[in-house]
């Protein structure tokens, strides 16, 4: 919007010539010029970034063995080759789907246990919640390979109930994904404010029920659009799975490519990175779509933007 | 007084449903972040099994020994120090790359968040795409791109024109490093666009009415509004490379390029060497606990300021 209104004098007034060209000491001096090094700086960077990914995802489709030589569309690495497609081929078909197991169940845990942490670390006032906050932000920028190591020494010294594989891996997952939904619900509670709920209870609500029925549903994009973040980050995390998997069973997709990466694969490790890719996009998609519906006619969110949805981390 | 005490009464039962409401988050925190972080200071500071060479952890801190860790420092510092230079070299890496990922992200944050009009919805959701595909998907193109007959070996040779058969995936320092700002520059660009958005325009045209020109208007307006995003923005980045193992691993292999985190890498799963992979662990908390702490400080102060 900043930038619209930054704009407008430029098309609108006719004080200002910028249509003429008035050498290069002209253009550096027009407040409203276009700011040409910005859009190509910008536009380049786009172009680096999307582009190695885009060329992986059209070599899954090639033909032939090669992921450097086009040989011809085909979907022969999605199921069509008998040994070494995705469909057919064991070892790529589990790692997809322990992906996917890994980013449903995390989320349905981590989720609820980040909101109630942040609504209750926010309400209650004393020492052990700041400290639980500090120990939540430390928890979002600890290095993660720090966190799966110490992580990895509680599960292979200690006795604890549960064993490598896809237990640990939902716990340590649990564990580096909680600050997400919690930072997020905290910023949203700090946008509401406290007026909606005092109205709540001076009306007789008690506590819990202004919780229940004024401030959840207030609340219900930001939970939604961290379920939709957790579930998006963790199908594509390595560095806890990795150590914390026990064999190849519990290996998931981004294992899968660390492995073979670097050992002459076939386009059917594309193909398996190409639909980790859908998935995180769709997941991603039906979440903003989801985003919009749920903040439609709300007042109290004024960005809806994708931005807004992204919580600007 | 009966008014009062029932007011007590209320927010004291009010305290007990938050306190119920975060306990559980709590507890997860503590039994699974802070109590691992003391399993690797028992298994540094402890024993090693003599025959099996298990660590066996010792949790009494008086009787913990430091010859773990004394080897580790020795082999840093001392006349065999195998391991100093990896150590020295994550630090040149990491600074390289962070400097690189700021020259990159900073315009492009800078033209996002205040100059890109109608497209912004556009470019955003562009720029927030790198999120969500993989890490290691990412580092997958780039071995494409780079191996002896790739992309990039051919658009050097112009289609044959050339013969170039440079070999990128053999330990190239210059490679490992891009590779590092091509994985983490997102990571730096949001927090960056985030902060650049919240800028008063009115605070800039107030500069530039006043007389500022434009380099000075940046220099002395801009710069100084968002220099806590910009610490926050070069944290997000640094910290997460200095645990990284696998972009050195996929874009090099070479222990020439060797980091610390490949040293974690690679000590964690021997026998033995479990307590060596403990002692770097410390050593990076050790290194990373101010900029954390930092972060975690800066971040609180930003809570009570929009609160």
């Amino acid at each position: 919007m900043t930038a619209a209104t930054r704009t407008t004098p430029a098309s609108t007034s006719p004080a200002t010539p910028t249509r003429t060209w008035r050498g290069p000491v002209g253009w550096w001096r027009d407040p409203w010029r276009k700011p040409r090094v910005l859009i190509g700086i910008t536009i380049a960077y786009l172009v680096w970034s999307l582009a190695p990914v885009i060329v992986a995802v059209v070599f899954s489709f090639n033909a032939g063995k090669s992921r450097t030589v086009w040989q011809g569309f085909s979907m022969r690495w999605y199921w069509g080759d008998k040994i070494g497609s995705v469909w057919h081929n064991a070892s790529l078909h589990t790692a997809l789907v322990q992906t996917l197991k890994l980013g449903v169940i995390t989320t349905v845990i981590t989720v609820p246990l980040g909101v109630a942490f942040a609504i209750g670390i926010d309400r209650w006032r004393g020492r052990l919640p700041e400290g639980a906050n500090v120990l939540m932000l430390l928890s979002f920028v600890l290095p993660e390979t720090l966190l799966a190591v110490s992580l990895l020494f509680l599960v292979t010294t200690i006795a604890v109930p549960f064993e490598l594989g896809t237990t640990a891996q939902v716990v340590g997952l649990v564990t580096f994904q909680l600050s997400y939904p919690a930072v997020l619900v905290r910023a949203r509670l700090a946008t509401i404010g406290r007026q909606y709920e005092e109205a709540a209870q001076d009306l007789g609500a008690s506590a819990m029920g202004a919780l229940r029925r004024v401030i959840m549903p207030m609340l219900m994009p930001a939970i939604f659009a961290s379920a939709v973040l957790v579930f998006a980050d963790v199908i594509d995390d390595f560095v806890i799975v990795r150590y914390l998997s026990s064999d190849a069973s519990t290996e998931p997709v981004s294992v899968k490519i660390y492995n073979t990466a670097r050992a002459a694969p076939t386009p059917a490790l594309n193909a398996l990175a190409t639909l980790l890719l859908l998935a995180a996009l769709l997941a991603v998609v039906i979440g903003f779509v989801g985003y919009r519906l749920l903040t439609r006619g709300d007042s109290t969110h004024e960005d809806r933007s994708i931005g807004a949805f992204a919580g600007e981390l | 007084m009966g008014a009062w005490l029932t007011r007590r009464f209320r927010s004291a039962r009010e305290n007990g449903l938050w306190t119920a409401l975060a306990l559980p988050g709590i507890a997860w925190l503590v039994l699974f972040f802070l109590a691992p972080l003391y399993i690797v200071l028992a298994i540094v500071f402890g024993r090693l099994d003599p025959i099996f060479r298990t660590p066996e952890p010792v949790w009494d801190p008086i009787k913990w020994s430091g010859s773990q860790f004394t080897y580790v420092i020795d082999r840093i510092v001392g006349s065999d120090g195998i391991f100093g230079p990896a150590l020295l070299r994550t630090a040149v890496y990491v600074l390289l790359a962070s400097a690189i990922c700021m020259c990159i992200a900073f315009p492009v944050a800078y033209f996002v968040a205040r100059l890109a009009g109608r497209r912004r919805g556009v470019i955003l959701a562009l720029l927030i795409a790198p999120f969500w595909i993989s890490y290691m998907m990412r580092m997958l193109a780039w071995v494409n791109l780079l191996e002896d007959d790739g992309l990039v070996n051919k658009a050097l040779s112009l289609g044959g024109l050339f013969s170039v058969h440079e070999e990128w995936l053999a330990g190239k320092s210059a490679v490992v490093v891009l590779g590092l700002v091509y994985g983490y520059v997102p990571y730096m660009i949001l927090p960056l666009y985030a902060g650049l958005d919240r800028l008063p325009q009115s605070a800039l045209e107030a500069a530039r009415d006043l007389g500022a020109n434009r380099p000075s208007a940046f220099f002395r307006v801009v710069l100084p509004m968002c220099r806590p995003t910009i610490v926050a923005a070069a944290l997000l980045t640094c910290l997460p490379m200095l645990g990284d193992y696998y972009t050195n691993d996929l874009l090099s292999a070479s222990p020439r390029t060797s980091m610390v985190g490949n040293l974690i890498n690679e000590t964690v799963l021997t026998p033995g060497e479990t307590g060596y992979a403990g002692a770097f662990v410390m050593i990076v908390i050790v290194a990373s606990l101010i900029p954390m702490l930092y972060y975690v400080r800066s971040t609180i102060k930003a809570d009570l300021v929009a609160t």
